[in-house]
């Protein structure tokens, strides 16, 4: 084997200036979906047979199943061998654009940030993952400190009196809020009068959605020339049926809305109660707090705001907070500390039950604490005015750019994110945004085409954290402003994108046609393959 | 590739030609396997031969002076000829020319050239048109109900200016090839109407007499009654009964002397009239006797959303009506889903 010597290279010298486009290509693989590679008689594993004693002791297990567990058939798994599926996914890996590969700052709303891979260590430590939630309490008191002392921190973060770290994850979150609020009406006798829930038309769905879910309907608030939630509106929506309101603050425009005080007091004046849904609390960390906005619950994502990894990268996790009025809704069991040791609390008479099975994703918990711990008071507060900084120095580098705009709030600073507008460049162009984002993967970064509701026209929704360098920054926008430049010389190469990379594109119609969805191999073979 | 019979036609705007012309060059390569039939001189010919194609050419017309008989009548004879497509380019009034003379399921599609357009059924502009052409012919697009809206006549004659819905037709759909923000989904269209008239139905009053407006949604409460609704008039429901069609002003006035009434009425998109455009039977003295708490007003929420959410518009006659009627309703926009909605007038 020969090795190309430094002499035959030359002298090897930084490239300057760095290039401003990268020249990426993504692997392409054209790979089936696992069923279609099954071969029959294939297998991964074959575990050897067992000895003679070994099956004379233990007989035949299947023998103590009772009947109606058994199934008739096997199951149709695909048959491979481990390199086959180890190749296969691999291939599908490759075809991605991970949080570790790419900017994903164009995945707005959803706080993609850096976790610390120490963080992962630890969730993966034998120590937690071997952990059984049937485990005797006196054996699990290191984890249930921890979850404690996370709840205590979240108390501390957001002003309220009591936590849960049950749900699942934020959507699972609102829901028990909503659980809570419901119990707290029925606690009273006015669980029959009190049957609408308001939200505003930029706070997340997932309010409205919840809401729908616990029994409510469902009220909302479209946005004033401003960009707020019209205060008129409210006005006009709040009486004796009004049950609560659930409301983002920032919304995902990236609008704080000064008012919110007057939202709450209107709310509570006529027995309804608020609910602060804080996924986008990435930048008010040590600034703001639900307590002294005076909600009654609020909700955190620990995989948004408290780097918990997401979108496809880990688990979710919510945690609720709540004033003590609202303390005896909360979801069985609680943690609680009995002064030398840690016990779960499952006599609440007036919980609202169980929102997720045992007590919550407890890695994600683990991995939270830790992130926490390493930042203190002062670092969560560095981390919000740092996302700030970084979102309002992209708001000012974007808008020098041909073709966008940032509707709403004109001329005013913006939170966390951005919601941005293509709507010129359309209009001057033909290009829309859904192309730029398959453009935008060309250059190997991610965008994000999901901005419900479609209010604003040709949505970009960037957030770029505090995780994100100026470089980065900067990274990114080049980017945009050349694919801008391409809408105007040379659409056809916008609009026939991606041309490096693997994205496949969707017919969006189908989405709304619940008779074209496939959710399973079995309904993707009873229903598009039919024929074939 | 079939032999696809291909028409084009074209109202008599002079712009409409060279627009008429962009919108085939993505057609192109295809040339050799469409039929195109078109009417004379500017009202087809010039532009599909600009554009490179051969057309078969049928009628006759006065060139220079060509009226909306002439596109009304080329609109007849070529859906008389069972062409695959319909393509026209101008604006609404074009629009309203040919939904006026085709019925309301023959294919058609609009290439945007007039200087008001509101109907929803032209593409973004008029390349698209063309692409969307193709991919219609090639099986790669499926047909929508779109509605056809235009200036409101008897309002703009009292000095008032606005739209109402005159129709629909069947335009070929692609995402983001179609006016997007008029277009969402047909089938999300279709379900948030279901849902709404899921949720009115459920909520009417036996003995009361519901006053349905025109429109696609409040079709679709015709339609789980179970009762055939005119699309562009005002009917009138009572216990699931349709109870009378197309109903005149003074046929409301009547109905509301002798019992209780209600008003559902739907946006018409456009300018967002709630009442005052193409809806007139509904007047004053109608909303009066019925009273603005008697008044359910329905709509889409991707309806609203492409109004950009700017307030809903009353424009009656009576200003002390339209005072009344000011301020903020409850839109209904699915089942146990509102919208508090500011109207003015």
């Amino acid at each position: 084997m020969t090795h190309a010597t430094p002499q035959k290279l030359g002298v090897l010298k930084p490239v300057s200036p760095k290039p401003a486009l990268r020249r990426f290509h993504q692997a392409s693989w054209d790979e089936p979906v696992i069923f279609e590679l099954s071969s029959a008689g294939q297998r991964g594993v074959l575990p050897p047979e067992p000895e003679a004693a070994v099956v004379d002791a233990a007989g035949d297990v299947f023998d103590n199943l009772p009947a109606g567990l058994k199934r008739k058939t096997a199951p149709a798994l695909p048959e491979m061998s481990q390199i086959h599926v180890l190749r296969h996914y691999m291939r599908m890996s490759q075809e991605n654009l991970g949080v570790d590969l790419n900017i994903d700052i164009g995945q707005g709303t959803w706080g993609m940030k850096y976790s610390p891979k120490v963080n992962d260590q630890l969730a993966r430590s034998h120590k937690l993952s071997e952990l059984h939630p049937l485990q005797p309490v006196s054996t699990v008191q290191g984890i249930l400190e921890v979850m404690y002392r996370l709840e205590e921190m979240l108390k501390e973060i957001s002003g309220m009196d009591r936590v849960t770290l049950q749900p699942g994850a934020g959507s699972a979150a609102i829901y028990a809020n909503v659980a809570m609020i419901r119990a707290h009406h029925e606690s009273r006798g006015e669980g029959e009068k009190r049957t609408e829930v308001i939200t505003s038309s930029f706070s997340h769905p997932s309010n409205a959605a919840a809401a729908k879910v616990a029994g409510y309907k469902i009220i909302t608030l479209p946005p004033d020339a401003d960009g707020y939630p019209d205060f008129e509106a409210l006005k006009a929506a709040v009486c004796e049926r009004t049950a609560a309101l659930l409301i983002t603050n920032p919304e995902d425009t990236g609008i704080f809305n000064p008012r919110i005080t007057e939202f709450v007091d209107l709310v509570h004046k006529a027995g309804g109660l608020c609910s602060y849904d804080q996924a986008n609390a990435n930048g008010l960390l040590g600034i703001t707090r639900a307590r002294e906005a005076g909600f009654d619950v609020c909700h955190f994502n620990l995989h948004k705001t408290f780097s918990t990894p997401h979108g496809c990268g880990g688990p979710a996790a919510g945690a609720c907070g709540v004033t003590k009025e609202m303390a005896p809704f909360l979801p069985t069991p609680t943690v609680e500390f009995a002064g030398n040791s840690y016990y779960l609390d499952f006599n609440r008479p007036h919980s609202i039950g169980k929102i997720r099975p045992w007590y919550g994703v407890t890695g994600n918990m683990l991995k939270a604490y830790a992130w926490i711990m390493s930042l203190g008071a002062d670092g969560l507060r560095e981390v919000a005015e740092t996302a700030v900084l970084n979102n309002n120095y992209l708001l000012n580098k974007v808008l020098e750019i041909r073709g966008v705009s940032a509707p709403y709030a004109t001329g005013k600073r913006r939170i966390e994110q951005v919601r941005y507008s293509w709507e010129q460049l359309a209009n001057d162009t033909g290009v829309h945004s859904e192309e730029i984002g398959f453009r935008a993967a060309d250059f190997g970064t991610h965008y994000w085409t999901s901005h419900h509701p479609f209010v604003v026209p040709e949505p970009m929704t960037l957030e770029p954290t505090e995780s994100y360098s100026k470089e980065d920054l900067d990274e990114y926008v080049t980017i945009l402003k050349h694919i801008a430049e391409e809408a105007y010389t040379n659409p056809e190469i916008v609009r026939t994108a991606p041309h490096n990379s693997t994205v496949h594109k969707i017919d969006q119609e189908s989405f709304d046609d619940p008779d074209a969805w496939a959710v399973t191999w079995r309904a993707y073979r009873r229903k598009l393959l039919k024929n074939k | 590739m079939d032999t696809i019979r291909h028409a084009i036609e074209l109202g008599a705007v002079p712009e409409a030609l060279q627009r008429a012309t962009s919108s085939l060059l993505p057609l192109s390569p295809v040339r050799d396997s469409l039929e195109v039939i078109t009417y004379p001189l500017e009202m087809g010919e010039t532009s599909v031969r600009g554009a490179g194609f051969m057309p078969r050419v049928i009628g006759k017309i006065r060139s220079g002076a060509t009226t909306a008989e002439d596109t009304q009548r080329a609109a007849r004879e070529l859906c008389a000829l069972e062409v695959d497509l319909l393509l026209f380019a101008g604006g609404d009034g074009t629009a309203r020319d040919v939904c006026s003379a085709v019925p309301a399921q023959f294919p058609c599609l609009g290439i945007p050239a007039g200087v008001k357009i509101h109907s929803g059924v032209y593409a973004t502009n008029p390349r698209h048109a063309g692409e969307l052409a193709g991919m219609y012919i090639q099986g790669k697009a499926r047909l929508r109900e779109a509605e056809v809206l235009d200036l409101d006549e008897d309002a703009y004659r009292n000095g008032r200016v606005g739209t109402c819905l005159y129709g629909t037709l069947h335009v070929p759909y692609r995402p983001l090839l179609l006016q997007n923000q008029k277009a969402p989904s047909p089938a999300s269209e279709a379900r948030q109407a279901e849902a709404i008239a899921a949720d009115v139905v459920e909520g009417m009053q036996s003995g009361v007499a519901y006053i349905l407006g025109p429109g696609t949604t409040t079709r679709a409460i015709a339609k789980e009654l179970h009762v055939d609704k005119t699309l562009v008039g005002v009917d009138v429901v009572r216990d699931g009964k349709l109870i009378a069609k197309d109903v005149t002003e003074k046929q409301l006035l009547d109905l509301t002397e002798r019992g209780p009434a209600g008003i559902i009425v739907t946006p018409i998109g456009g300018q967002g009239f709630l009442f005052g455009r193409g809806n007139q039977q509904i007047g004053p003295e109608v909303i009066r006797r019925v009273g603005r708490g008697n008044i359910i007003v329905v709509s889409t929420a991707d309806k609203l959303r492409a109004l950009r959410l700017q307030p809903l518009m009353v424009d009656t006659g009576d200003v002390e009506v339209d005072a009344v009627l000011a301020g903020y309703f409850s839109v209904v926009t699915g089942y146990k889903e509102r919208m508090v909605y500011k109207v003015i007038s």
